[in-house]
């Protein structure tokens, strides 16, 4: 895991561009530690936060890191609410505060097992980040909505698509790419990361075969540090983990199920 | 800068509010970082209980207009794990994160819904040398009458006087603002024998799920609650104003030092509760914004107090 320095940092953005749905934020910190796959960052603009509709947005938002590159940390935007909306309208040149980078990341691989990368939406993003650091080539499996949000499998390579309305790939879920995928590699490690009912997907279809899977779990969070104990979901055997500090990567084995509702709405 | 409390020394007069801070999380996030910066001149725990509690189911978190609602639900080892294997942790924090060898003040907090429960409680951090002070959470429900105990001046007083002889230590009362007259609260806090009051706990509050979206915790009423815990606590910028009324009623009342809480967010909202009489000032929500904001806090009404 990566300590994050103390305190948010006030950094400038660099660029903003759109693909297909979503958009790619890329923030100038050359200072900043190298991420681990599957970290995320508390973001919040420096100007116009919280003057918003209802008074919203208060809370900072986290993202995954999707990408480090020449001293850049990308993030994938969907707007899908205050939040996210005021990150999506920031320009090259206007600043915004950065936490992190915070929780656990994923693990790599075992020593010769293939690993599967299945994506959802705008989940997709950390595995841009792993695909760049793992050692061997792994199948990208990822699935959208539709053909405006499957233009953002373009952050990854060679991924293979499914879309719920079959406008672009499969025709279906991405867990039926998934299913297929263990049946001809039964050996495979699973990476996973994506709404809550395609990572319980993954996690019933990867149990089923004994496959090792870690999902990197989506919450609403306050703090992103482990101080609101407010982005809880059940841990198998009981009590809870915390997104934030026990994840957001956590291995699927220690999830009775995955459940919506975690955290704050956006 | 620096203040007595309650014949503690701190550095400065910024603490954090109960709940809000996870030092041991944070040293693991933050590593030493967080020593060399700790942003608080005395530590608070979270609510310690005698038994172990796993909190309320999620969600546990509402983003309001300027405010969050939370309904976490206490979660805590309970006072046996929190002694064996938090104290220990917080204290090394602690000694790393204070000042010319004098370790920042641990403050525990403890809940109980009677006055046998918080004098066991209370009990157990009496013999704890490495606990300062203890505070005592009484937004909590007395389990034979039902009504919050911090709410009632009558059952207050009296359970601070049970707990009261059990300890040494200073004894400081959080008051919940979910009451009629909060400073005839504080009054009864003191007669009973508090050596100072904290002010204001969350407003209780509750948020409805999001039209639309399916609803968390089953489908019968018509539009359910969103939180977990069906209601939950208003904090952040939203209640700051009710938290400057209530600290200003409550200091003009008593004699016993003030901790003034609610919706700071800057230096200047921190010198309005210590202008209208408080003593320290605790911050919770802003730490959620960054975690550093203790600090950025107490240098603000540093530079001030200088220029």
């Amino acid at each position: 895991m990566t300590q994050a320095p103390f305190g948010r940092r006030l950094l400038t953005v660099t660029g903003m561009e759109e693909l297909g749905a979503y958009r790619v934020l890329r923030v100038a910190d050359p200072d900043g530690p190298e991420p681990e796959p599957g970290q995320f960052a508390m973001l919040a603009a420096a100007e116009g936060w919280g003057g918003g509709e209802q008074q919203r947005p208060l809370l900072p938002r986290a993202l995954s890191i999707a990408r480090r590159s020449d001293g850049e940390s990308h993030f994938l935007l969907e707007d899908v609410g205050p939040g996210t909306r005021r990150l999506c309208e920031l320009r090259a040149g206007e600043r915004l505060w950065v936490l992190g980078p915070l929780g656990r990341g994923f693990h790599a691989p075992p020593q010769g097992r293939r690993a599967i990368l299945v994506g959802g939406g705008v989940g997709i993003a950390p595995l841009a980040i792993l695909q760049d650091v793992l050692q061997a080539p792994a199948i990208v499996l990822l699935g959208f909505r539709d053909r405006a949000r499957a233009q953002g499998a373009a952050l990854l390579d060679g991924a293979r698509v499914a879309t719920d309305d079959g406008s672009s790939g499969h025709h279906g879920l991405v867990t039926d790419l998934l299913a297929a995928g263990l049946q001809r590699d039964p050996e495979a490690v699973v990476y996973a990361c994506g709404p809550a009912g395609m990572l319980e997907g993954v996690r019933a279809l990867c149990a089923a075969g004994a496959t090792p899977a870690q999902l990197a779990l989506e919450a609403g969070m306050a703090c992103g540090f482990g101080a609101c104990f407010g982005c809880v979901v059940p841990r198998r055997g009981g009590g809870y983990l915390r997104v934030c500090v026990d994840g957001p990567v956590i291995d699927a084995a220690d999830l009775e199920r995955v459940d919506e509702h975690a955290g704050a709405p956006e | 800068m620096s203040v007595d409390f309650c014949g503690l020394r701190l550095a400065h007069p910024v603490i954090n509010g109960s709940g809000t801070f996870d030092a041991i999380a944070a040293r693991t996030v933050f590593g030493d970082a967080l020593l060399s910066d700790f942003p608080f001149a005395a530590y608070v725990s979270k609510t310690i209980t005698l038994e172990p509690r796993q909190g309320n189911p999620p969600p546990r978190l509402w983003e309001a207009s300027a405010g969050l609602i939370n309904s976490i639900g206490l979660p805590n080892k309970g006072l046996e794990g929190y002694l064996r294997e938090d104290l220990p942790q917080l204290v090394e924090i602690a000694a790393g994160a204070g000042e010319h060898g004098q370790p920042v003040p641990l403050i525990t907090n403890v809940m109980g819904s009677s006055a046998e429960e918080l004098s066991q409680l209370v009990e157990a951090c009496e013999q704890r040398g490495e606990i300062a002070a203890i505070e005592l959470n009484v937004s909590c429900p007395n389990v034979k009458t039902g009504l919050d105990i911090g709410a009632d001046p009558r059952q207050l007083e009296a359970v601070v006087r049970a707990v009261r002889d059990r300890t040494g230590k200073p004894l400081i009362v959080k008051l919940t603002p979910n009451t009629a007259d909060v400073a005839l609260c504080a009054q009864a806090a003191q007669e009973g024998g508090a050596d100072a009051v904290s002010l204001i706990n969350t407003l209780r509050a509750t948020a409805l799920a999001p039209r639309g979206q399916p609803a968390p915790h089953g489908a019968s009423a018509r539009r359910p609650p969103w939180l977990g815990g069906g209601t939950g606590g208003l904090s952040g910028p939203a209640v700051r104003v009710v938290a400057l009324a209530q600290v200003a009623a409550v200091a003009a009342r008593v004699r016993i030092p003030v901790v003034g809480m609610g919706g700071v967010r800057s230096a200047c909202d921190a010198r309005e509760l210590l202008d209208v009489g408080a003593t320290l000032v605790a911050v919770g929500t802003e730490s959620f914004r960054d975690p550093a904001a203790g600090a950025r806090i107490a240098s603000g009404l540093q530079a001030a107090a200088g220029a």
